[in-house]
C-alpha cells in the first residue's frame, strides 16, 4: 500500500512540475475568458458611428423611423445615379434605395456599397423598412397604429418538470440540454487526454527499460494502479485550476468591464435601443441564465457527485484498457494500431450523447447510459434531464462491474505485455497474455 | 545456503525456460551464473527477483520460502537498464530507495554516502538525460546496492563501463561480498568469472548442466595435462605420456604440451622427462571458464 502511495506520489510530482501542464492550466481559463471578453471589449471600442443614406422614392419613410438607432440615418431625395456615385466620398458606408413600388413588392430595397454590406446593417435596414411598411398596411386595412403595436407580443414559454409526487419545478430544456453538454465534453476530453497520459507514461517506462527495476521492487499491478492514480489526480487538479481560474479571471474581466459598460448603456437614450442592445447581449447572457436556473431546478449535490463518480470510474475502466496497450507496444506509434480499439467507444459514447441530448428517455438514450462504456458520457448527459433512480443505481453498478472487469483484464495483459520486447504483438497475442499463468 | 532453489519448472507457452531446475547459492560468494543466450538465465533471475514465479517447483530464500516481504533483501541490475530519463539523478535515487522499503531520511542518508564514495557529489540535480551512458550506469548500480540487500543479482555489471570505472565498480562488487553479501552475478565475460567468482552454475537448454565451487570445477574439467618448458629432444614415443604439440618459444626454449596416460604419477613422468631434456619449467593446465564454457554447451547440443 505504502508503495502505491510512493507511485501515485511519483506520477503525481513529475507530471505537476512539467512546463505543460501549467501552460494547459492557465491556457484553458484565458481561453474560455477570450472567448466572451473580446466580443465585449471590440464592441465597447468600437464607437464609429456608421453613416447611411436613405433616398426613399415611395415617400412613406419619415425622419422619425429612423431616431434612436445606432446607425445614422440620412433621408434625401433626388437622383439615384448622382447618390450612388457620391455616398462613398462623403462618408456614407451605403446607400439604401426605397423603390416607390414598395407596398406591393418586398424586394424593392437597394442597398449599394463599396464594401460587402454588413449582416447587422443589411438586417437593420430591412427592420426599419418593414416595420414602417407593416405598419403603412395595417393603418391601410383599417387598424390602427395602437392596435398594430398592442399585437406585438413576445412568447416565451417556461418549461416545468413534474416529479413523482407531483413536484413542480421549472426547468428550462435549454439549459438542460447546455449544462448536460458541457459536462459530455469534459467527460469526452478527459477520458481521452488523461487515458493517453496514461498510455504514454506505461510506454516510457518500458521502452527507457525501467520497468524490470520497479517490478523486481512492486507487483505489476501495483505500479498500474499507481500510475492510473497519479494521472487521474492531475487530471482533478487540472479540473481544480480551471474553474477557479476561470472564475478568478470572469471576476476580474467583469469588474473591469463593468463601468463601461453601464456608461455605454446611459449613454444610449431611447428605450427602444435599450431594448435592441439587450436583444443583441442575449446571446450572451440567456445561456449563463438558463444554466442558473437549471442549476436551480437540479440537484447539484446530485449531479457533482454523480460527475464525480462517472468520472472516476469511467476514468479507471478506460486508462486501464490504455495502461493495457502501452504495455504491449515499444513506442507511441505502435500503439496506435491498438488505440483505436479503446478510443472508438470513448467516441461512440461521444456521438451517442447528441441523441441522448435530443432525446434523453429513448431508449438508445437509456441503453447509452446502462453500458459501461458509454454510460459515463451519456448519463451524465441524461442526468440534468432526471433519471429515475433504479437507472441511475443500475448504470453505476454496471459501471463498477465493468471497471472491474477490464482491470483484470488489462492487469493481466500488462504483467506479461511490460516484459516483452522485440515481439510485434497481435490482438490474438494479446488474448493469450490474459490466461498466463503467474 | 542464502538461496535453495529446487526443482523449479517454468514455461512460456511451448517454449520451455527451467525444466526442473535445482541449484544452491552459498552465503557470502559472489556465484556466477554462465549460460548461453536463451539458456533461462533471465527466467531464472526473474523467479527469484518475484517478477514471474515459477510453474512448480520452490525457491527458499535465507531458510524461508520466497516471498513477498523479500523483495527488500534483493537487489537486481538488469542487463537492459534503464532510468526515467526526466527526473533528476537524486530524486530519481530517492524514489528507487523508497520502493525498495527505505524511509526518506535513511535512503537520503545512505545515497548522500553513495555519492561521496563514487566521487559524484555533483550530480545529485542533473536530470538523467544529462548523464553520460557510463554514469547512467553508475547511478543504477547505486540504485541496486543502496538498500543494503542480502541478495544482490548483476546482470552483465561491466558493460559500458571504461576500465577505470569497471576497476572502481569491481573493488566496490568485492567490498560488498566482503561485508557478507551474497552476490549472483550472470555474465557471459569468463575473465571476470575467473576474477571474481567463489561459485559457479551453468545453465543450458534450460537446465543446470554445472555446478559447483571454482576450483572444485575446474579440477573437474582438468584434463591431466601439463605445459612443458625444455631443451632439448623430447621423446615423441613412450609409455608414460602424449605429447599434444610442441611450439618454439624464444630464447631456444620450447613449449610442449604433454598429457600423462592415466595411472601414471606426475613425478614418474617428470623423471622420465628429466632423463631426455633440460626442464625449466612444468605446470598442470587448469582449464580456462571459457574452456570450460565451450566444451559443456558444444557437447550437451
Amino acid at each position: 500500500m505504502n508503495k502505491i502511495l510512493l507511485i501515485i506520489q511519483r506520477e503525481y510530482v513529475t507530471r505537476v512540475q512539467k512546463k505543460s501542464f501549467w501552460i494547459a492550466s492557465l491556457l484553458a481559463p484565458l481561453l474560455i475568458t477570450a472567448i466572451y471578453a473580446i466580443p465585449i471589449w471590440l464592441a465597447l471600442r468600437d464607437k464609429e458611428v456608421k453613416r447611411v443614406e436613405v433616398l426613399d422614392q415611395s415617400g412613406i419613410l419619415e425622419a422619425k423611423d429612423f431616431t434612436g438607432r445606432e446607425i445614422q440615418y440620412e433621408l434625401i431625395s433626388g437622383d439615384v445615379e448622382a447618390f450612388k456615385k457620391t455616398f462613398a466620398k462623403q462618408g456614407f458606408s451605403a446607400l439604401v434605395v426605397v423603390k416607390n413600388t414598395i407596398l406591393e413588392d418586398p424586394r424593392a430595397v437597394q442597398i449599394f456599397s463599396e464594401k460587402n454590406v454588413s449582416l447587422p446593417l443589411k438586417s437593420s435596414i430591412e427592420r426599419i423598412v418593414q416595420n414602417k411598411i407593416r405598419a403603412v398596411l395595417m393603418h391601410k386595412a383599417g387598424i390602427s397604429e395602437k392596435v398594430y403595436e398592442d399585437t406585438q407580443v413576445d412568447i416565451s414559454g417556461e418549461t416545468i418538470t413534474v416529479s413523482d409526487q407531483g413536484r413542480e419545478t421549472s426547468s428550462s430544456s435549454g439549459g438542460a440540454m447546455i449544462l448536460a453538454g458541457v459536462m459530455g465534453l469534459i467527460l469526452y476530453v478527459t477520458l481521452l487526454l488523461y487515458g493517453s497520459q496514461v498510455m504514454n507514461g506505461v510506454i516510457e517506462e518500458k521502452s527507457s527499460r525501467i520497468i524490470e527495476v520497479i517490478i523486481s521492487s512492486v507487483k505489476p499491478y501495483q505500479l498500474m494502479l499507481g500510475k492510473i492514480l497519479g494521472v487521474g489526480l492531475v487530471g482533478l487538479t487540472q479540473f481544480l485550476l480551471w474553474i477557479v481560474l476561470t472564475i478568478g479571471l470572469s471576476r476580474v474581466t467583469s469588474v473591469l468591464y463593468q463601468p463601461e459598460v453601464k456608461k455605454e448603456i446611459r449613454s444610449i437614450q431611447d428605450k427602444k435601443v435599450q431594448e435592441a442592445v439587450r436583444e443583441v447581449n442575449k446571446s450572451d447572457i440567456s445561456p449563463m441564465e438558463e444554466v442558473s436556473k437549471v442549476l436551480a431546478s437540479t440537484n447539484i449535490p446530485l449531479v457533482i457527485g454523480c460527475f464525480m463518480f462517472y468520472f472516476f470510474f469511467g476514468y479507471l475502466l478506460y486508462s486501464s484498457l490504455f495502461a493495457a496497450i502501452g504495455s504491449a507496444v515499444e513506442s507511441s506509434t505502435e500503439a496506435q494500431q491498438f488505440t483505436f480499439i479503446v478510443m472508438i467507444p470513448i467516441i461512440i459514447s461521444f456521438l451517442m450523447a447528441q441523441y441522448t441530448m435530443q432525446d434523453p428517455d429513448s431508449s438508445v438514450a437509456v441503453w447509452a447510459s446502462m453500458i459501461p462504456f458509454t454510460s459515463p458520457i451519456n448519463m451524465m448527459v441524461r442526468l440534468p434531464y432526471g433519471v429515475p433512480t433504479w437507472e441511475l443505481l443500475s448504470s453505476m453498478v454496471l459501471l463498477v462491474i465493468g471497471f472491474l472487469a477490464c482491470s483484470w483484464i488489462s492487469a493481466r495483459i500488462y504483467r506479461v505485455g511490460i516484459l516483452m520486447y522485440g515481439k510485434k504483438v497481435s490482438f490474438k497475442e494479446l488474448s493469450k497474455w490474459i490466461f498466463y499463468k503467474g | 545456503m542464502i538461496l535453495s532453489i529446487q526443482d523449479v519448472v517454468k514455461t512460456y507457452s511451448e517454449h520451455v525456460a527451467l525444466d526442473h531446475v535445482s541449484l544452491e547459492v552459498p552465503q557470502g560468494h559472489i556465484f556466477g551464473l554462465l549460460g548461453p543466450n536463451g539458456a533461462g538465465k533471465t527466467s531464472l533471475i526473474r523467479i527469484i527477483t518475484q517478477i514471474t514465479a515459477p510453474d512448480s517447483g520452490r525457491v527458499i530464500f535465507d531458510g524461508e520460502p520466497l516471498s513477498e516481504r523479500h523483495v527488500n533483501e534483493i537487489g537486481y541490475l538488469p542487463e537492459e537498464r534503464g532510468l526515467y530519463k526526466k527526473m533528476k539523478v537524486g530524486e530519481q535515487l530517492m524514489y528507487l530507495a523508497q520502493l525498495k522499503g527505505m524511509s526518506r531520511p535513511e535512503a537520503q542518508a545512505k545515497l548522500k554516502d553513495w555519492f561521496i564514495r563514487l566521487d559524484i557529489k555533483d550530480w545529485w540535480n542533473k536530470p538523467v538525460d544529462d548523464l553520460s551512458k557510463g554514469m547512467q550506469q553508475k547511478t543504477q548500480f547505486i540504485a541496486t546496492v543502496v538498500h543494503e540487500p542480502k541478495l544482490l543479482i548483476l546482470d552483465e555489471p561491466f558493460s559500458g563501463f571504461d576500465p577505470i570505472n569497471a576497476n572502481m565498480l569491481k573493488d566496490e562488487i568485492l567490498a560488498i561480498r566482503d561485508r557478507g553479501t551474497t552476490i549472483l552475478f550472470s555474465t557471459h565475460r569468463m575473465e571476470s568469472v575467473e576474477e571474481l567468482c567463489d561459485g559457479i552454475a551453468l545453465i543450458n537448454h534450460a537446465n543446470v548442466v554445472l555446478t559447483g565451487n571454482k576450483k572444485e570445477v575446474q579440477n573437474r574439467f582438468k584434463k591431466n595435462e601439463f605445459e612443458l618448458i625444455f631443451s632439448g629432444e623430447l621423446p615423441l614415443e613412450n609409455p608414460l605420456f602424449d605429447v599434444m604439440g610442441i611450439e618454439d618459444s624464444q630464447d631456444g626454449r620450447r613449449k610442449a604440451r604433454i598429457k600423462l596416460h592415466v595411472d601414471v604419477g606426475i613425478n614418474a613422468a617428470l623423471g622420465e622427462l628429466i632423463r631426455h631434456v633440460d626442464v625449466y619449467a612444468f605446470q598442470e593446465i587448469i582449464p580456462s571458464f571459457n574452456d570450460i564454457f565451450i566444451e559443456v554447451v558444444s557437447s550437451s547440443k
